[in-house]
């Protein structure tokens, strides 16, 4: 099973819906296409939808780490939401909530980024 | 079970499908199943990407072993070889910062599996190998 990439602009977020794998071979595609979308709209924020995520390793912690450097840079913040109990694991063991915000779904998600439903 | 493959990243998948339905014979749990599909994919990106650095005309080396409800999986490559093993194995370490990776490889093995040795040799490859009890299957009692 390979990794969908969905990207949505909602003011100035970048909403990011993946599905399916996030590996190495996966990340070193999706980080081509994220970039793309960062830089060609004038967003400041990126929410990162991982509820139909089934499998992440390191490779896929790399690809949100890059990306949340990228997002600091603008002057906004990533905020990751629905995230599954393994992908919980994960992201706990690499400490990476201590600097991405964690979000139930997308809708707390995006108003706590400030957009208004 | 023996496999060899290879190093391409889109064999990263096929090899923890493999040793998924490989180890699928002792009923392991979600979570078991899941911490060692994400140990052999760890593993196998690192031959690739550190052992080979991206050639894709190697190969990788998959070898999983049952013995009653405990599974030893090795990965294995004949590539550069790591030259401090205790270095490569800490937390957050990468030998290729410019490719974006987190350098939680290893700690994540460490996590997911109960026994994790790594034995390399600088220019002659290097082979991880990854024990883990199950503890499913014993709960099934007769």
């Amino acid at each position: 099973m390979s990794l969908e990439a969905v990207f949505e602009v909602k003011q100035d977020v970048l909403v990011v819906r993946l599905r399916g794998e996030l590996d190495h071979h996966e990340a070193e595609m999706l980080r081509d296409q994220w970039k793309d979308m960062m830089y060609g709209n004038s967003v400041r924020h990126v929410l990162l939808n991982l509820e139909a995520v089934t499998f992440m390793d390191s490779s896929g912690l790399g690809v949100v780490l890059g990306r949340y450097k990228e997002v600091l840079q603008l002057g906004g913040e990533m905020v990751v939401c629905s995230i599954n109990p393994p992908i919980q694991r994960l992201f706990e063991m690499s400490g990476l909530f201590k600097i991405v915000r964690q979000a139930e779904n997308e809708a707390f998600a995006l108003s706590a980024l400030g957009v208004a439903s | 079970m023996k496999v060899q493959f290879s190093s391409i990243s889109s064999n990263e998948s096929f090899a923890r499908v493999t040793a998924a339905s490989f180890i699928a014979q002792l009923d392991p749990t979600m979570d078991e199943m899941t911490e060692i599909k994400t140990a052999v994919s760890e593993a196998v990106t690192n031959a690739i990407i550190h052992g080979y650095n991206n050639e894709p005309d190697h190969f990788v080396h998959l070898n999983c072993v049952i013995d009653d409800d405990e599974i030893t999986i090795e990965i294995r490559d004949e590539g550069v070889g790591i030259c401090d093993v205790e270095e490569a194995r800490q937390p957050l370490y990468t030998s290729k910062p410019e490719l974006e990776r987190s350098g939680m490889g290893f700690t994540i093995i460490e996590n997911f599996m109960d026994k994790v040795e790594v034995i390399s040799r600088a220019g002659e490859g290097t082979a991880v190998i990854m024990r883990k009890q199950l503890v499913s299957s014993r709960t099934v009692c007769n």
